[in-house]
């Protein structure tokens, strides 16, 4: 392969000649210098780097990568991954999306991309906002947030993309923080080393019209109380020293557990993760972990197998071909009944 | 037996109608199959319901399907028919006024019951008056066929079922068609009891015309006088979709075909996707703008792509063809064009997404736009399309309809090295260090395609207002207009890669009837007959609508009138008018129905007279 031969790349190989043009302080600088820094490590060459954005600010990032990049329409960023990933398999496809962009106007597009499960990324930004268009409130806005144009609180129900994305069978599902450098790059690298769909939500900070909507488990000091890391195979808990607590399960629903620092947690019968566990229950229970009563889960939720679309796709073209013999054009406009004219 | 006579004559129109759920379509396809096969001239016209199975017996549910054979040449499936066969009363409602003073109308009597009739909406017999106006011939259908199928392990239904090919048995012998094509399909089809059946009710509907007394005569129709060559029976859907493979074939790029179902341009898809085995990939997209999405998307990768809708779907896509003007892909957009607006009658035809092909995206988003005339054009149409597209990196629209999309024709198989053949190409890793990935081809002003997987050409491409040249994003006044100018002038400049306008008949004159689309076989046909009435005219037909060819405007001048039929409300006569301030009459017709020659006629005759 000529990835091997290829000189080996670092970071700047990624930053591409462009200002970046997002508001001071905002989550977004933090993933695109996370994304860049984790490129080089993934063994693609750069030109089979694609990135696909929709429309609003996370959207811009395709300009900022040194690599092949296609900003396109609101909402539709999955549709035309989907296109680019079924003409060339052997490219890697990274979608860049937000809340509005992915969830509302985009939601379909999200939904039947991750049924199909093409061996692509999607990186949902998660700021519960619309940042670019001045600060409406987004389709995971919380009900009763007021903004310009919810002025009175909105009276929508917020969706949770985890569980969205749960829901439409996705095989990977991860949620990661925008400022949590380490935790973000070993996200990417699962999400780039699973084969199918991987759908990341990186809860993401807005300084302007959102600020602090995720600094709990942005901050240092409060994440250990109010994230929940996922490992696989490792118990459920969360907590610091003195102040342990894990998760348990009764009668179905998720429950907290206070723990002695010497307690061995999975004789407590706290949940040990299991995200190869086929029946989406238990990521689904997971998923609706939230605060304040609740840590919010990060880490990979979910890691399965299933087919993926482009290879099956491929495979019908190849078995066909071997089937039928390679076509032949003019075989095809003589197929059927044709009559000759002297 | 009495030996029957035999009429010679030179050009028939019937029409078989029935229940949705009667298989007309099928009939008049075999029908017409076998008619190609003994060498007449055709044309046909499906005419069928929305509905899968509207309530049996109701006007609702009426599916026709109409053809039209000659020993002559012949352009149109004809106003009006010689023969009708209508299974039920309301076929026969239907369709019975279509029918040419005296011609004839076969029923199935025994379908003639009282609640049939009221279903039909008929609220007394209507034979008896039908008798003194048409050649009304009733046959017991139903038992006829029962008892040719006997001794079958068939359901009674099943059975019932087979009738409509008793039917295509009586016509081929009246008609004197042959049956073999027919009995080869059915074999390739059924087995056992179903193709037996098939099989004996076909022959009995042939033995039943010899050995009756109702029909005393038949008839033969000369093969008409066709250029040499081989020949085959399409649709215009089979071509669009034959053309979308050969495209791949010919330019070296199997095909990505992006499209949700839709009537009437499934069938495009469904084709198309019958033949992976020339490397073709399809994708039934979640809605109309994913189908654009990842049309689009594939030609960045770097395929030849498409995709096809119909109107309300193709106004969907409008946003994403949009893009694909701003960043200049190669892609081809076809809208299978029916009557509107909103679901309007999905079946039926129409040309009214003409201007919406040419301006229907926001601001100044100039796409070349192009339109087959007849089924067969379909392909060839589909081929330039694509060659535009690569040649000027620019989406094209291809606009066709309902009734080019169902109508057959017989079509001169072309020879595939007579067909343009041009491998597309790519800028290479070669030309990396001065790549730029909006620099212009100075005759096209095309810029490269440039595909993901080729190392030192990364770059990003957007909907943002770009710099020429770089692509870097630029908000600047002067940019942006440089930017709309330049793609103006880019799609304007295909004008040089065209042919010019061609003028059937003499070069300049008192009336020149413009069209363009599906109309052209209804306008050639109401030209020849004023031309065997003496009348002088002259016609063009459009294939190029956006930009037109540059010798168009010249070309107009030379007439005195000029005539503009469309099947909508005078949009090519808008163009034709603010471009080249020129007295276009337009004739417009929104029934969702293709024009009848005799329209086009005396609206030539009209004009013409009104001069003298």
């Amino acid at each position: 392969m000529a990835a091997e031969a290829a000189p080996k790349l670092n970071r700047k190989d990624f930053v591409a000649d462009q200002d970046v043009r997002w508001c001071p302080g905002c989550g977004d600088y933090s993933i695109l210098a996370n994304v860049q820094r984790v490129m080089p490590e993934l063994g693609v060459p750069r030109e089979n780097i694609v990135f696909i954005s929709g429309i609003g600010c996370s959207s811009r990032f395709p300009y900022y990568m040194n690599t092949y990049g296609f900003h396109t329409i609101h909402g539709r960023a999955p549709a035309f991954a989907t296109g680019a990933k079924a003409a060339n398999p052997d490219l890697s496809v990274w979608v860049v999306t937000g809340d509005g962009d992915g969830l509302s106007i985009g939601g379909n597009h999200l939904l039947h991309t991750i049924r199909r499960n093409l061996d692509i990324q999607i990186l949902l930004f998660n700021n519960r906002v619309y940042g670019l268009t001045k600060g409406q409130y987004s389709p995971t806005s919380e009900l009763g947030m007021r903004t310009k144009s919810s002025p009175h609180g909105s009276i929508d129900h917020p969706i949770d993309p985890i569980s969205f994305a749960l829901g439409c069978g996705a095989t990977f599902v991860a949620r990661t923080i925008d400022v949590d450098a380490p935790h973000l790059q070993q996200v990417l690298r699962r999400a780039h080393q699973h084969k199918g769909t991987s759908f990341v939500e990186i809860l993401q900070n807005c300084p302007v019209f959102n600020d602090g909507v995720f600094s709990e488990v942005e901050d240092r000091k409060t994440r250990s109380e109010s994230a929940l890391v996922l490992e696989q195979g490792k118990p459920l808990t969360f907590g610091s020293a003195g102040r342990l607590k894990g998760i348990v399960m009764q009668n179905g629903l998720p429950q907290i557990i206070e723990l002695a620092d010497d307690d061995d947690p999975v004789e407590r019968g706290v949940v040990v993760h299991d995200e190869r566990q086929e029946m989406r229950s238990y990521a689904s229970a997971l998923a609706t972990l939230k605060r304040p009563d609740f840590p919010v889960p990060v880490g990979v939720i979910r890691e399965v197998e299933k087919p993926c679309y482009e290879e099956m796709l491929v495979g019908q073209v190849n078995a066909a071909t071997e089937q039928n013999g390679r076509g032949d054009l003019k075989d095809l406009l003589n197929s059927g009944d044709t009559w000759e004219v002297s | 037996m009495t030996t029957k006579s035999v009429l010679k004559i030179d050009d028939v129109a019937i029409r078989f109608a029935g229940d949705s759920g009667d298989g007309m379509q099928l009939t008049g396809t075999k029908f017409t199959d076998e008619t190609a096969l003994a060498g007449n001239d055709l044309s046909t016209y499906p005419d069928f319901p929305a509905e899968i199975r509207a309530p049996a017996g109701t006007m609702a549910g009426v599916s026709g399907y109409q053809i039209h054979f000659s020993s002559k040449d012949i352009h149109t499936p004809a106003d009006k028919v010689d023969l009708l066969v209508a299974f039920n009363p309301a076929a026969l409602r239907a369709n019975v006024e279509d029918v040419r003073s005296q011609g004839m109308v076969i029923i199935n009597g025994e379908a003639f019951t009282k609640k049939a009739l009221v279903r039909a909406g008929y609220s007394e017999d209507p034979l008896p008056d039908l008798t003194t106006r048409f050649n009304l011939v009733e046959i017991p259908l139903t038992s006829l066929n029962r008892e040719a199928l006997q001794g079958l392990a068939l359901s009674q239904r099943e059975v019932d079922r087979c009738k409509n090919f008793f039917a295509l048995g009586l016509l081929c012998w009246l008609y004197q068609r042959p049956m073999e094509a027919t009995e080869r399909w059915l074999k390739g089809k059924f087995k056992d009891d179903v193709l037996e059946g098939n099989l004996r009710t076909l022959r009995a509907g042939h033995a039943f015309g010899e050995t009756t007394e109702l029909f005393p005569t038949h008839y033969t129709i000369p093969s008409a006088k066709i250029e040499a060559g081989t020949y085959r029976n399409i649709t215009g859907n089979t071509a669009l979709a034959w053309g979308i493979v050969a495209a791949g074939e010919q330019m070296n790029n199997p095909v990505f075909l992006g499209a949700y179902p839709i009537t009437p341009a499934s069938e495009v898809l469904h084709e198309v996707a019958r033949h992976r085995n020339f490397g073709v990939k399809t994708f039934q997209a979640e809605d109309e703008i994913a189908a654009a999405s990842a049309t689009i998307g594939a030609a960045f990768a770097g395929q030849l792509a498409v995709t096809i809708s119909s109107g309300p779907g193709f106004i969907l896509k409008q946003e994403a063809i949009g893009l694909a003007v701003m960043v200049e892909l190669p892609l081809v957009a076809i809208n299978v064009q029916r009557a509107g607006p909103a679901t309007g009658s999905p079946t039926k035809t129409e040309q009214g997404d003409l201007l919406a092909a040419i301006f229907g995206r926001h601001s100044q988003s100039p796409v070349p736009v192009l339109a087959p005339a007849s089924p067969g054009d379909c392909f060839h149409t589909i081929l330039e399309a694509f060659k535009l597209a690569v040649d000027f990196m620019t989406p094209v629209v291809v606009l066709s309809d309902g009734y080019l999309a169902n109508s057959a024709e017989p079509w001169q198989i072309p020879d595939i090295d007579s067909l343009p053949r041009k491998p597309v190409s790519f800028a290479k890793a070669e030309d990396a260090e001065n790549f730029q990935p909006y620099s212009r081809n100075s005759e096209t002003l095309a810029r490269p395609w440039a595909i993901p997987g080729t190392p030192g050409l990364e770059h990003r491409i957007g909907g943002l207002t770009k710099e020429d040249i770089s692509g870097n994003i630029v908000y600047g006044p002067e940019n942006h207009q440089h930017m709309v100018d330049l793609r103006a002038e880019k799609i304007a400049r295909i004008a040089n890669a065209i042919p010019p306008a061609e003028v059937e008949g003499p070069h300049s004159g008192e009336l020149l009837v413009i069209g363009w689309g599906g109309t052209r076989g209804a306008i050639t046909a109401a030209i020849e007959e004023a031309r065997e009435n003496g009348q002088e005219v002259s016609q063009v037909h459009l294939r190029h609508l956006n930009p037109f060819p540059s010798n168009l405007g010249e070309v107009l001048n030379r007439f005195d009138n000029i005539l503009c039929p469309e099947l909508n409300e005078g949009q090519l006569s808008m163009l034709l008018r603010s471009r080249y301030l020129v007295d276009v009459q337009p004739f417009s017709k929104i029934a969702g129905q293709p024009f009848k020659v005799s329209e086009i006629f005396e609206r030539i005759d009209a004009i013409l007279n009104q001069k003298d």
